[in-house]
């Protein structure tokens, strides 16, 4: 049945739909006006949806025209949609903000294509991303996947480049290849349980081969939008190609949609034939990311690239939580996703903010390149700034909330006793941080002669940023007042100082044995590590990037997608 | 005799399958595929989805068909770079091997499926009588999952706005498309002529009787969409200036239309997209009237591509 | 002999199976594209399937599936031409259709792009 509020999730995907039409056929300048009015009225609406559970002390349900499933549709919310949903108002706010910059029609056009593109697309994929939240039906989530693409796609060709336009096709046909293959799974649910329904599904699964066959289908299909290594052949130039404000929202939101969708279907729809294997298939596939992602961006000669490839490694750790979850212990299963969904968020935020910070560093020097970077902390001190805490927060130093997800994954993975996985996490904090320590060594290292900005950069545009990554650094302590127990506790207890700085020394030294590039920094740290030492290192780091170089070839992506489906669809049989 | 017939069916489909995979040249795989789409829409008639069927010929076969036609041809000279790319046989082989594995997987997913099969026939039939219209899918589309249709009314807008995206920034509020010429006596301008009246009368009878029958706004529209077409290619009609205010309300008069209904069944029916009792069919109605324009302009200007020259 | 829905859905299968391959090896975009078609085509055969196995009340076929093929088709159509629109523009652009990573690295992006 409805439930009181319930409009509201109707509301949250129609109203920025609602400012596509508006600001589409009103067009130029107007298109912008439409999208700060349609912003204000989203956020609004999300917090409204977060005051209408906190009264109702449950879930919100809004059954479409009436209509019941399995006939109708219904929409609901529940604790992970609202969390997701906040977190999406917060970040289109933020790059709303930064935009506007950037896509201002230029006097004396009546219509421009980019702002136009941008503030139509951005409000399209805000409403498609709030749809994936809420929806409770299989096939239209399919079409807010494709909603969601199709609004992507162009946003990262929006310079109009050829390398541009290859990484959108790329992008697209991938993209689509996964959509298919989701569908493919909805229609073989659809056939053996008549219904397309969550609520409904979950408690009709069994067993059965075209469950299992459909189960794997979709997994699949979701991790190649999701971009999980090996499955990432596009994300790089496309997330580093396109605007920075297109960055970020792509980078920080557009890939949590097919993501939560794999959240929802694994907790929600097939628990009841998931098996341990499976789980562990995803969580190795997480560890892949985080390893290769993570060595690969230190080995970047662009800061673009460098984050885009940062996003590869943190969308490895979003699916950490898997194994945990499905680990046995039902207690565990909780704090996995509360820490899933906290990674999650706590990413969207400060990915954002990082792309957004690389883009005005872009836009002040005309260029990206790491080994350039040199006098950038003095010129553009902000954005260095935001960058380092965007950073920060990614590491999981206390108080971000990136540092109670992983203490949440941490006490998951102790309870269910799976140690591995908590050795994944550490090493991957310590990846981490060497690219930031990297980045900011090289801004910090002196420039030769003062760097004259040869842009204005927006004061506006740098407070968006650095308001994100605060967000995501502050994550940590909203998290402790919203009930999760105790997570803040003993952050600031000399173990866990001693930890933070063990972390930014050991990423230190990784980054010293691992990148491509040093900055000329007089002799100390970095020299201390011995020249064999990291003769040898460089031949791993050279061998994991040429691993990332075939993986993103066309045939082979294209093969290991369809191996994956049939690795899950043999680990679900495998039960025990 | 069905047997037969579907047998027979099925094997061509596979073939001409397997032609658009094999086909060394990529124009001869494409006219292939425009072949098997109008092959699909018999099966359709098999499965007993007339509805389906005359989607497929109109959508899948035709307009897809006639994009699909245009690039290969645009497309020629690539041929010969494409082949060089081609992948070596280790991974042909892996390929073939997983594809195989998925084919038996749904073989096996299929041939399991339950017996009897679970189906929303019985809860569609107990509730049609309140839509009031007779055609099952249309009170599927625009009553149980309105919001299906919605969303699809606004993903074809998203899609033409990505593809008016690609314009050159130069030709921003231009016309799509190259401009054509004929020779106004050829076979082709007589075509242009001849068909485009006949063609709107059946796309609209389609529409018309959809409520009811087979047939309805999609598969209307996208006749509408082919004439209009025709007439732009023969060089009798152009393409209008993508930044004219009028053309913009023309293209979201139909979404609009619907959402409109949807919020007044908040205020009269008690939920978004409901329809108040008694006042199902005529609103439905109304919102399929607003949606076939609509829907024919946004599917023809798909087709004709970003904007191309600039606005005289 | 096997029933109608159960010849197609096998019949979905293939297409599917053939598909899956043509758009991994076939390295010509356009060709892509073709493969995704048929892929789609192969699971809307199959949903077909289902919803005539789904027949009653005088309906030939359960009608929620038939419903939603409908929108299916229309989905994939706009994918296809969406798809088809970039790849052109990529050949005005490049001169090139190709898919194949460049040795050159991607683009450098400018904020704001497009306003030039």
């Amino acid at each position: 049945m409805t439930t009181p509020g319930g409009l509201l999730l109707a509301l949250a995907v129609i109203v920025p739909f609602v400012g596509v039409l508006a600001g589409f056929t009103l067009g130029g300048r107007n298109a912008q006006r439409v999208a700060m009015v349609t912003i204000v009225a989203g956020l609004g609406i999300a917090i409204a949806v977060a005051a209408a559970m906190q009264r109702t002390g449950g879930g919100l349900v809004y059954l479409l025209g009436g209509w019941a499933p399995p006939l109708g549709i219904a929409l609901r919310a529940d604790g992970p949609a609202l969390v997701m949903m906040l977190a999406v108002a917060v970040v289109i706010v933020g790059i709303g903000v930064y935009a506007c910059a950037d896509f201002g029609t230029p006097a004396g056009v009546r219509e421009a294509r980019a702002p136009l593109v941008f503030w139509t697309l951005l409000l399209a994929i805000w409403g498609a991303l709030n749809l994936v939240l809420v929806s409770g039906d299989l096939f239209t989530l399919y079409v807010a996947l494709e909603l969601l693409t199709f609004a992507a796609v162009p946003l990262v060709s929006l310079d109009g480049k050829a390398e541009t336009l290859q990484s959108a096709l790329r992008y697209l046909l991938y993209a689509l290849l996964g959509s298919v293959f989701y569908l493919l799974g909805a229609v073989l649910l659809y056939g053996a349980y008549g219904t397309l329904d969550i609520a409904l599904l979950a408690a009709r699964i069994r067993p059965g081969p075209a469950t299992l066959a459909a189960a794997a289908l979709m997994t699949g299909g979701l991790l190649a939008k999701t971009a999980l290594v090996p499955l990432h052949l596009w994300l790089p130039p496309a997330h580093a190609g396109a605007p920075a404000a297109a960055s970020a929202v792509l980078s920080g939101l557009v890939i949590k949609g097919s993501w939560f969708l794999v959240v929802r279907l694994w907790f929600d729809v097939l628990p009841g034939v998931l098996t341990g294997p499976s789980a562990q298939l995803l969580g190795a596939l997480g560890a892949a990311a985080i390893l290769l992602g993570n060595v690969v961006a230190l080995r970047q000669a662009r800061l673009k690239l460098l984050v885009a490839y940062s996003t590869v490694a943190q969308i490895g750790y979003l699916f950490l939580m898997f194994p945990l979850a499905f680990g046995g212990a039902a207690l565990a299963r909780e704090s996995a996703l509360a820490g899933g969904m906290l990674q999650a968020i706590s990413h969207a935020t400060a990915k954002a903010a990082m792309f957004m910070a690389a883009g005005l560093i872009y836009k002040a020097l005309g260029h990206d390149r790491i080994a350039g970077l040199a006098g950038v902390g003095r010129a553009l001190p902000l954005c260095v700034l935001t960058f380092v805490l965007a950073g920060v927060a990614l590491m999981g130093l206390p108080p971000s909330g990136a540092y109670v997800a992983k203490k949440l994954l941490l006490g998951a993975a102790a309870e269910t006793g799976q140690w591995w996985w908590d050795a994944v996490m550490q090493a991957g904090g310590l990846l981490t941080a060497s690219y930031v320590v990297l980045v900011l060594a090289h801004a910090l290292v002196p420039g030769a002669a003062a760097v004259k900005p040869r842009a204005l950069v927006s004061r506006l545009a740098e407070a968006a940023a650095l308001a994100l990554a605060l967000c995501s650094l502050a994550l940590g302590l909203a998290a402790g007042s919203a009930g999760v127990p105790d997570v803040l506790s003993g952050a600031l207890s000399p173990a866990a100082l001693g930890g933070a700085l063990v972390l930014i020394v050991g990423g230190a030294l990784v980054a010293s044995a691992l990148a491509d590039r040093l900055p000329p920094l007089p002799a100390g740290g970095f020299a201390a590590f011995g020249r064999p030492v990291r003769r040898t290192t460089l031949v791993v780091a050279a061998a994991l990037a040429r691993t990332d170089g075939v993986l993103r070839l066309w045939p082979v992506a294209g093969l290991s997608l369809v191996a994956l489906v049939v690795a899950f669809g043999a680990a679900l049989m495998a039960r025990g | 005799m069905t047997d037969a017939i579907n047998c027979g069916l099925a094997i061509l489909i596979l073939a001409l399958a397997a032609w658009t995979i094999v086909a060394r040249d990529t124009f001869s795989a494409v006219v292939g595929f425009v072949a098997y789409g109008l092959l699909l829409a018999l099966v359709w008639v098999q499965l007993h989805g007339v509805d389906v069927a005359l989607t497929e010929a109109a959508l899948g076969s035709g307009l897809t068909g006639a994009l699909l036609l245009y690039a290969a041809a645009r497309l020629r000279a690539t041929e010969r770079e494409a082949r060089a790319e081609r992948p070596g046989l280790p991974t042909r082989v892996a390929a073939a091997l997983v594809a195989a594995c998925v084919t038996v997987a749904l073989g096996i997913a299929v041939l399991a499926l339950p017996d009897p099969a679970p189906t929303l026939a019985p809860q569609t039939a107990a509730s049609i009588a309140t839509t009031g219209v007779g055609n099952p899918l249309t009170a599927v589309l625009v009553a149980f999952r309105a919001m299906d249709t919605l969303l699809e009314a606004i993903v074809v807008l998203f899609a033409l706005i990505g593809v008016w995206s690609l314009a050159p920034d130069r030709f921003w509020g231009g016309r799509p498309g190259t401009l054509h010429h004929s020779d106004p006596d050829g076979v082709l301008a007589y075509f242009a002529r001849v068909l485009p009246p006949i063609g709107v009368v059946v796309g609209v009878y389609i529409f018309w009787v959809g409520a009811d029958f087979p047939g309805g706004k999609f598969q209307g529209a996208t006749l509408l969409a082919a004439m209009w077409l025709l007439a732009v290619i023969a060089g009798l009609a152009d393409t209008p200036p993508i930044g004219r205010t009028w053309l913009r309300a023309a293209l979201v008069a139909g979404p609009v239309v619907f959402l409109a209904v949807g919020a007044a069944g908040v205020a009269f029916a008690g939920a978004f997209l409901g329809y108040p009792d008694g006042y199902a069919k005529p609103l439905i109605k109304v919102i399929e009237w607003a949606l076939f324009p609509s829907l024919a302009l946004t599917l023809a200007l798909i087709v004709a591509g970003a904007p191309q020259r600039s606005a005289p | 002999m096997i029933d109608a829905a159960t010849l197609y859905g096998l019949c979905a299968a293939l297409l599917v199976g053939g598909g899956v391959y043509a758009l991994i090896v076939n390295p010509q975009p356009l060709r892509k594209i073709v493969a995704f078609n048929v892929i789609g085509n192969g699971v809307f055969v199959l949903f077909g399937a289902i919803a005539h196995r789904g027949a009653g009340f005088g309906w030939g076929g359960d009608p929620v599936p038939q419903a939603l093929l409908i929108t299916g088709l229309v989905v994939a159509f706009c994918a296809t031409a969406l798809a088809v629109a970039l790849l052109l523009r990529l050949f005005d652009e490049a001169g090139s259709a190709t898919l194949a990573p460049d040795a050159r690295p991607p683009a450098a992006p400018e904020a704001g792009a497009g306003e030039r």
